[in-house]
């Protein structure tokens, strides 16, 4: 770890006026300061936003939630209103880390992780995203954590949130404050930049802004959500593939559905093809599979990465059969109901 | 004086007699409660006043030379007191029971990660901040070899035979020929590596996380340069061994070079990543199965070759088919090895050295003979097991495997096992599989001594536990051999200063070190009949109550004052008359996902004969750890290496993945069948903990292919292969 200042932030415009080149923003830590151990982030200043006032509330937002950027991933995923209306959020959030890390990872961090991808945690290595222009130790090296859509030459890490990935399918939005403007929001989707030729610039956060909220539109009522997640062991370990569905049922019929991928991009994936080809359907295999082979089509492998395709297509028609019923019930399938 | 004693001939049962009822009882370990409370001291606890801090530099090439270390790149680090290299570093650390120094490589570099620098500082956090910053240059070798599969660098052993394999296979009405391949393995222990070194005068006392200390000792002495009497090492407590900490490691030389430099003592624990880096790890293997048998099921030709792979210079090669050369019998019998030079990080032995990667395949190569067959795969093992060690004739010892079949088939429910893919629950098939469980047992040369001061008693050896509950059951042998409660009797352990035993180490440690202070107490008991004026087989000793010739005194009477007894053991002609192993069978249930080939173990069941049981409750967390080893073998554990640099990309315990809590099942089970094995040494016990690997992970992988007809030959089954395996079979 590299010697650096410390700032604990009263407030908001304190702490943006402290933030800048080379500082960070530190809350719960669980990612940041074991990349500062072995000196994959060095930032010269550390500025804590835990003591500021109105980030660690979960607050009814007209019918939707606002959820603080200091909410802990276990508030979160054990708040009621949450489990009622947004069952799929709850069921990702717990699907990821393990207890101790998610009692202390808040939801603003948790966006904000960066990405596992081993050569950006090895020093000896090139990584882009770590000194931009050194090159991509990922490309022909080993990986099988790595993404197949959205990533360039330059860069091949995947995101590895799981809370990002259903506050995708939820539709969620991201309220951000600069310091010397009105709190906006973006859609969670619109949070994420891809790689492009400059890897290590991955939001479009600015340097002093800071994320102070989440925004869940309401719930959509009787959606079946599932969010399924596969891993190279039954716990505590980074998504291979995730989707999260929340599913509206018409008869037999799909209405529709909302739907994001994890563990494949350097964002929660979100591809509206999707989307249409099951909107009007009758549920079946045939058709899940479909849906999936047209989001496939955009799929860039390397040879560790080929599997992730019949592992898409398989997890997202897996979701799907417990989300409309195919599958005989199955634990972890809720539906949505209007929070009391 | 210590006696010393040979094991020629079987031994009476004496623990069957001395009647306490302490010895095999499932008694908590003494130390249990100091360690849950944090208030036993590990190696890297208990900070020396004055002690200074290393961290290991790695090299960042796979092979070369290092042409500079630029100490000014550090120099304006606060609190730096040196920077440590030269020719006394160490490549890695030493096999077991090497009792010698390990590779000293000089400037040579020989893998992407080995030591090459100890940066030391007057804070851990100056110390790892400049081994960060430390600039080295290198003159880097073009055309490194880190594939074992090239095969430039590979050395064939000639093969191992018993009959004429080739014309047993041709002349076999049903044949089986598979390749296997299994994925490197780490130990993933959890306490990491560390050492704490402080000199006094010429005397060097190192605490360390060590398993083997009467080797250790040497080994320090002499990557060190002096006399192995200088050196005393303490390791009380170890979070865990599995195998990685049976030689001394870079962290222990270059703490005590600089701490011998600096006059004053030095700590160093390893990274996380550094312990992937540079400790031993299991070999990856490839190995090629062939069997030939009747339509009956008899096996006429079994062969089992096998690539595995070494850093040069290093004198271990995975026994990968250990068991396969005596768990059944044929006619004709092959075996060749064969071993890659690359440059990767080293491999030595990680828990059950050659069961635990050998039995997953050949395991899965009995069932797949079996299902050509058209036998069930208990009865398949059943018909084809020998009555001696097929490649040398020895009798067994003690060998319970058939009746451990059948008991495990009967109490798992084998008779409801469905045909292939026609067990499902929803989206999820079910199925079951069985293996046989094999491991050869030994007796190590080991000493202990014994004191009784009449109400209490005092073990000393510098036998270590690792976990493994050695503080618990040498107390229980003293105990029941000196009639005493069992609280009454302190077991000091880990310090070289005491009577040198086994070492934790091959499943002989309680094996070993149990036979020295039983035949310690021993020769106290024959002071103590002595005293009584009894024979020996009158003598009862109980609840601190001596009894024979028609007297009873208490020992505390007996006793004026101490009464110490050495004693030493090693291995004699029954080791050359029989062959000793532990058998047992293991039953797995498994869950396949229809579509995402995700793979949940619902239960488990091993049944096993491993001797005498000292403790009930060690031996059966023993037993269990095991088969989770099995399970992570199975499904989910894979180091794996940089194409380009061999280097690990998988460094830590986020990407290496043993088997979480989520992984094991509820429903682990372990029954002990009851045995004596009156070759394997005087108190007729056995190995225990790698046992429970030995064919477990087998069991697993047979249970998915009955459940979803995926097999899968390379392992672990991860989720994208059996997938794979699913489509293959038409699933």
């Amino acid at each position: 770890m590299r010697e650096f200042d410390y700032t604990r932030a009263e407030t908001l415009s304190g702490a943006a006026g402290q933030l800048g080149e080379n500082a960070s923003i530190i809350a719960g830590g669980t990612n940041l300061l074991d990349l500062m151990k072995i000196q994959v982030m060095t930032p010269s200043r550390l500025v804590d936003i835990t003591r500021i006032d109105g980030l660690r509330d979960v607050s009814e937002d007209g019918e939707g939630l606002r959820i603080g950027a200091l909410v802990t991933n276990s508030e979160l995923a054990a708040d009621p209103r949450v489990r009622e209306g947004w069952p799929l959020l709850s069921r990702a959030i717990l699907a990821g880390a393990s207890g101790q890390i998610r009692n202390k990872a808040t939801t603003g961090g948790n966006l904000l992780q960066r990405t596992r991808c081993p050569y950006f945690y090895d020093t000896a290595m090139p990584c882009n995203k770590r000194n931009p222009g050194e090159g991509c130790s990922a490309k022909e090296g080993d990986g099988r954590m790595l993404a197949i859509f959205g990533t360039s030459e330059h860069c091949l890490a995947a995101h590895p949130s799981d809370m990002a990935v259903a506050l995708a399918a939820l539709r969620a939005e991201v309220e951000i404050c600069a310091p010397h403007g009105d709190a906006r929001r973006v859609p969670i989707s619109e949070l994420y930049k891809l790689p492009g030729d400059r890897p290590d610039i991955e939001t479009v956060l600015a340097p002093d802004d800071i994320i102070t909220a989440v925004h869940l539109p309401a719930p959509q009522a009787d959606t079946r959500q599932v969010y399924k997640k596969v891993r190279d062991r039954a716990s505590y370990a980074f998504a291979l593939v995730s989707v999260g569905v929340a599913v509206a049922m018409d008869g037999d019929r799909i209405a529709s559905v909302s739907c994001a991928i994890g563990g494949v991009a350097p964002k929660p994936w979100t591809d509206p093809e999707i989307e249409k080809a099951l909107a009007g359907q009758t549920p079946s295999d045939e058709v899940f599979g479909q849906a999936a082979d047209k989001a496939l089509t955009q799929a860039r492998c390397q040879p560790d990465t080929e599997f992730k395709k019949p592992l898409l297509r398989r997890t997202l028609i897996a979701a799907l059969r417990e989300a409309t019923g195919l599958a005989a019930s199955a634990p972890g399938v809720e539906t949505a109901r209007i929070p009391a | 004086m210590t006696k010393t004693f040979r094991m020629d001939e079987a031994q009476p049962r004496l623990l069957d007699e001395t009647g306490q009822g302490i010895v095999g009882a499932p008694l908590d370990r003494p130390e249990g409660p100091k360690k849950v409370s944090g208030r036993a001291a590990y190696a890297a606890d208990g900070l020396p006043e004055n002690a200074a801090h290393g961290v290991l530099v790695r090299a960042t090439i796979p092979q070369g030379r290092v042409t500079r270390i630029d100490e000014s790149s550090v120099s304006e680090v606060a609190g730096l007191l040196g920077v440590f290299h030269g020719p006394k570093m160490t490549r890695n650390p030493a096999q077991g029971m090497a009792g010698a120094a390990p590779v000293q490589p000089g400037n040579e570099v020989h893998y992407h990660g080995q030591p090459i620098a100890l940066v030391v500082a007057e804070s851990f956090e100056a110390a790892r901040d400049a081994a960060q910053r430390l600039v080295v240059s290198y003159d880097a070798d073009a055309d490194v070899i880190t594939d074992p599969s090239r095969s430039e660098t590979h050395e064939q052993d000639d093969p191992e035979t018993a009959g004429d394999f080739e014309a047993a296979f041709a002349a076999s009405e049903v044949t089986l020929d598979r390749t296997y391949t299994t994925a490197p393995h780490a130990a993933a222990a959890m306490e990491p590596h560390a050492a704490v070194a402080e000199w006094e005068g010429d005397a060097l006392t190192l605490r360390g996380a060590l398993q083997m200390l009467r080797f250790n000792k040497k080994e320090l002495a002499d990557s060190l340069g002096i006399d192995p009497e200088q050196v005393r090492i303490l390791s009380p407590y170890i979070g865990g061994g599995f195998g990685s900490k049976l030689g001394i490691g870079p962290e222990a030389v270059a703490a005590a070079l600089a701490a011998r430099e600096l006059g004053r003592p030095v700590r160093v624990v390893m990274s996380r990543q550094t312990v992937f880096d540079t400790v031993l790890r299991r070999t990856e293997t490839s190995q090629r199965l062939r069997l030939g048998a009747d339509k009956d099921g008899r096996l006429r030709a079994l062969s089992h070759d096998d690539l595995v792979s070494n850093i040069r210079d290093e004198g271990f090669a995975e026994p990968v088919s250990q068991a396969s050369q005596f768990l059944y019998g044929a006619e004709g019998l092959s075996f060749t090895q064969t071993l890659a030079r690359v440059c990767r990080t080293p491999t030595g032995s990680v828990r059950a050295p050659g069961e635990a990667v050998g039995m997953l395949a050949l395991e899965q190569a009995m069932d797949e003979l079996a299902e050509e067959l058209g036998i069930c795969p208990v009865e398949l093992r059943l018909k084809n097991l020998p009555d001696k060690n097929p490649m040398t004739d020895q009798p067994f010892s003690a060998t319970r495997l058939a009746d451990c079949l059948r008991e495990g088939a009967e109490q798992f429910g084998w008779a409801g096992r469905k045909p292939m893919g026609e067990r499902r629950e929803g989206d999820w098939y079910v199925g079951m599989g069985v293996a046989s469980a094999a491991r050869s047992n030994m007796l190590i040369k080991s000493a202990a001594r014994v004191r009784l001061t009449g109400d209490g008693a005092v073990v000393e050896t510098d036998m270590t536990d690792i976990g493994t509950g050695s503080y618990a059951i040498l107390g229980q042998i003293t105990a029941e051999m000196l009639g005493l409660p069992v609280a009454k009797v302190e077991v000091r352990l880990g310090d070289t200063s005491f009577p040198g035993a086994s070492g934790s180490g091959g499943s002989f440690g309680a094996s070993s070190a149990g036979s020295a202070t039983f035949l310690a107490a021993k020769a106290i008991r024959e002071t103590l009949a002595e005293r009584m004026g009894c024979s020996l087989s009158e003598l009862t000793l109980q609840n601190g109550i001596a009894r024979g010739g028609n007297r009873e005194m208490p020992l505390s009477e007996l006793v004026d004052e101490e009464l110490v007894e050495e004693a030493s053991v090693e291995a004699g002609d029954t080791a050359d008359s029989h062959f000793s192993a532990g058998f047992g069978a293991h039953f797995a249930e498994v869950a396949v996902h229809v579509y995402t080939g995700e793979v949940r173990v619902r239960r488990m069941l091993g049944v096993m004969a491993m001797g005498r049981i000292l403790n009930e409750k060690t031996a059966r967390s023993q037993a269990l750890g095991g088969m989770i080893w099995g399970l992570g073998s199975a499904l989910t554990e894979k180091l794996t290496h940089d194409p380009r640099t061999g280097h690990l990309a998988t460094r830590d315990l986020a990407n290496y993945h043993v088997p979480a809590h989520a992984d094991v099942p509820g429903d682990l089970k372990v029954v002990f069948l009851e045995e004596r094995d009156d070759m394997a040494n005087p108190i007729q016990t056995k190995g225990i903990g790698e046992l429970g690997i030995s064919g477990a992970g087998a069991a697993i992988l047979n249970a998915v292919r009955n459940a979803c007809g995926a097999r899968v030959y390379d392992m672990p089954a991860t989720p994208d292969r059996v997938i794979a395996a699913m489509d293959a079979a038409g699933f």
